[in-house]
């Protein structure tokens, strides 16, 4: 098993033809994602060639998920069209949005958060502003690195791309089960505590993995669930303990706002819950390679 | 982005919410001018954005137009909490104040909706009302494609127990304020306070606007509401070259790829400077992705140009980016800048890990700049580049 994502996940991507979704489609194909399509209603109807595979373009997402049977929708899409590829992909019914675009204005990633929960929230959304998921050996949803690890029992969820890289490189000798970029913008449709909810869930999950990082109290929150919900050990770390008051920091959600945000109390609520939080990533990966370890 | 009050009281006037007239100068002679165009008298506000400025000293009511030049003059220069005064706002004196409240639309990132915040306790901090009386503090989710319609307008006003004679008119303020929110891609609007005056009016006296970047691509006329003067020069010469740089205070210069492992980056160098004398982090900055040689050598140039930096720090993770193209971009890069004539003379600390790691060390191996070194751990990185900078 895995969460979110798995060996019979049918992927389509909208934005495929585009210059950054073709480089990321054939990176996801080379690591044996299931690709069924494309989407773009200015070339519905014609096909993409990826290293000789074929790829149908269809012109709608409902389009594709009749004919394909698609349940996992990539989006490469530029922001300004970004909430109206959403609506669409909610529209249809998928049950996987992944938005991998960063740049999303908040208005409209409120917007298309709050369309989805008002058609009954059929659609999980991942993102925007992040890396996608992988389950490891079965399925790659995004653009984190393919071969940075292999199938295991860590499930790691994290704000950030290059935190999850580096914590999958670590522990690249245990492996991961799925590892879930949920994105650094103020507004994402997929938490820390769904997908924790959903690695304590799997039976192929034995040790959670939480990266963190300043703004908002979306740690707070997951700690709170950790202690109430959580079985399986946690690890955690928080980036942004030298980031000043007032200053983003390279993502849109990552600011100390007044004495709110801060990494130092993300930390505090995490340890109060029982997580071992790492001072450095290795020293992250230490830990739960302890723990691990017996 | 956060506003100055003349650039939120501009875009309140803009959406039809009841502001007093005002203008924005920055030499104590306009003032006069300024005033007399108010019909000789004013109130002169500093423009900061920080609170307290009327303990401060930063807010003077000028009968007169000799006055209102004589409070720009002690006004303009003066220093409130750090934040140096350049503009001050010649406004409209309010007329008799009888009530004061506060009114606000804003992003609630926990429960990824919008957020109404309305009291009748209104001219002090909200968050003091909301810690000491939060029974007098209405809170309204707001549906983001449902909007303030009239009907919600009421709803807030109702839960906020606004005085009957105000309702309509609170209600009203709500609406434009929430056409404010939409139409200018608001994180934040808030109207403190919203003054009931002896005519029955209500008027938005002082108020926040905190603008989302990410809508810029939709929001031409915000670029030019940015504060020049604020900006570090060396922020605003990265911003030119559309780099992700936060300048702070300490003396190792920090370039990585990815948001969160910069900021990593910088907590585990303040770690390892706490054994090299404190030494801390100079800077954030985020090169992205795809850290071509031309986009390394405008960080290094930027980073370098920073005299309080003594060391820097490279910390790569190649992710989809394979490590030798960064290791080539550091290497060009160096050259680039000397073949420009700058002034390269401070060491390099280059941790490569990830996608063709070893190739890329390689390259930096036969490469042998006098002043790079590899370090092939992050925390090991960290602590040589503290160290460098501490001997420096």
């Amino acid at each position: 098993m895995a969460i979110f994502l798995n060996k019979d996940s049918k992927v389509i991507v909208q934005g495929m033809t585009g210059a950054t979704g073709m480089k990321h489609t054939k990176l996801m194909l080379a690591d044996g994602t299931n690709i069924v399509g494309g989407v773009n209603p200015r070339k519905a109807g014609t096909s993409v060639d990826i290293d000789g595979t074929e790829i149908p373009v269809f012109g709608t997402v409902a389009e594709a998920m009749e004919k394909t049977g698609a349940n996992v929708s990539v989006l490469f899409v530029p922001p300004a069209f970004a909430k109206a590829a959403v609506v669409e992909a909610i529209d249809a019914e998928i049950p996987l949005a992944v938005v991998i675009t960063e740049g999303i204005a908040v208005h409209d990633s409120a917007a298309f958060y709050a369309y989805a929960v008002s058609q009954g929230n059929k659609t999980r959304i991942i993102g925007p502003n992040c890396p996608g998921l992988i389950t490891p050996g079965q399925s790659n949803a995004g653009i984190i690195p393919g071969d940075i690890t292999k199938p295991g029992r860590i499930g790691l969820v994290s704000k950030s791309g290059t935190l999850t890289y580096q914590m999958m490189y670590e522990l690249r000798d245990i492996g991961f089960s799925s590892a879930v970029g949920i994105g650094g913008d103020p507004v994402i449709g997929t938490t820390h505590i769904d997908a924790l909810a959903a690695f304590e869930a799997d039976p192929d999950t034995d040790l959670i993995v939480m990266i963190g990082e300043i703004g908002g109290d979306a740690e707070e929150r997951a700690a709170a669930y950790i202690q109430e919900n959580v079985t399986k050990p946690v690890v955690g770390y928080v980036a942004g303990f030298t980031a000043p008051e007032g200053k983003t920091m390279g993502h849109a959600g990552a600011i100390v706002s007044g004495s709110s945000g801060t990494a130092q109390a993300k930390k505090e609520a995490l340890e109060a819950a029982g997580v071992k939080v790492g001072k450095t990533p290795t020293e992250t990966a230490k830990l739960a390679r302890e723990i691990l370890g017996g | 982005m956060d506003l100055f009050e003349y650039q939120a009281r501009d875009l309140f006037a803009k959406h039809d919410v009841p502001v007093l007239a005002g203008e924005v100068i920055d030499t104590p002679e306009a003032a006069r001018a300024a005033t007399e165009r108010l019909g000789g008298k004013s109130v002169v506000k500093a423009q900061v954005k920080v609170g307290g400025r009327g303990k401060a000293g930063g807010v003077k009511l000028a009968a007169t137009a000799d006055e209102a030049v004589e409070h720009a003059t002690n006004i303009l220069g003066m220093d409130i909490k750090g934040h140096t005064v350049h503009k001050v706002m010649i406004a409209e004196t309010a007329p008799e104040i009888l009530e004061e409240y506060y009114v606000s639309f804003l992003l609630d990132r926990a429960n990824r909706t919008f957020l109404s915040i309305a009291s009748v306790e209104g001219g002090m901090e909200i968050e003091e009302v909301a810690a000491t009386r939060p029974e007098a503090v209405a809170k309204t989710p707001i549906d983001a494609n449902e909007g303030v319609t009239p009907q919600k307008a009421r709803e807030i006003v109702e839960a906020a127990n606004f005085p009957a004679e105000v309702a309509d008119k609170v209600a009203n303020v709500l609406v434009t304020l929430w056409k404010t929110f939409i139409a200018e891609d608001a994180l934040l609007v808030e109207v403190n306070p919203l003054a009931k005056v002896a005519s029955g009016d209500v008027i938005a006296l002082d108020g926040k606007v905190s603008l989302d970047e990410n809508a810029e691509f939709r929001q031409p006329e915000h670029e030019a509401l940015q504060d020049k003067d604020a900006a570090n020069p060396l922020e605003a010469a990265a911003k030119e070259k559309n780099l992700n740089y936060v300048k702070l205070d300490g003396e190792v210069g920090i370039i990585g790829n990815g948001a969160g492992l910069v900021m990593s980056t910088l907590d585990v160098v303040a770690y390892a400077g706490e054994n090299h004398g404190g030494v801390k982090p100079a800077n954030f900055l985020d090169i992205g992705g795809g850290a071509s040689a031309a986009v390394m050598a405008n960080g290094l140039e930027i980073i370098l140009g920073d005299p309080d930096v003594k060391s820097v720090f490279v910390n790569v993770f190649g992710g989809i980016t394979a490590c030798d193209e960064v290791a080539n971009g550091i290497v060009q890069a160096l050259k680039l800048l000397e073949d420009r004539g700058e002034d390269v003379t401070k060491p390099l600390v280059v941790r490569l890990d990830g996608n063709n790691a070893e190739l890329g060390r390689q390259i930096l191996s036969d490469a042998n700049h006098p002043l790079v070194q590899r370090v092939d751990t992050m925390d090991g990185a960290a602590d040589k580049a503290a160290e460098l900078a501490a001997a420096k």
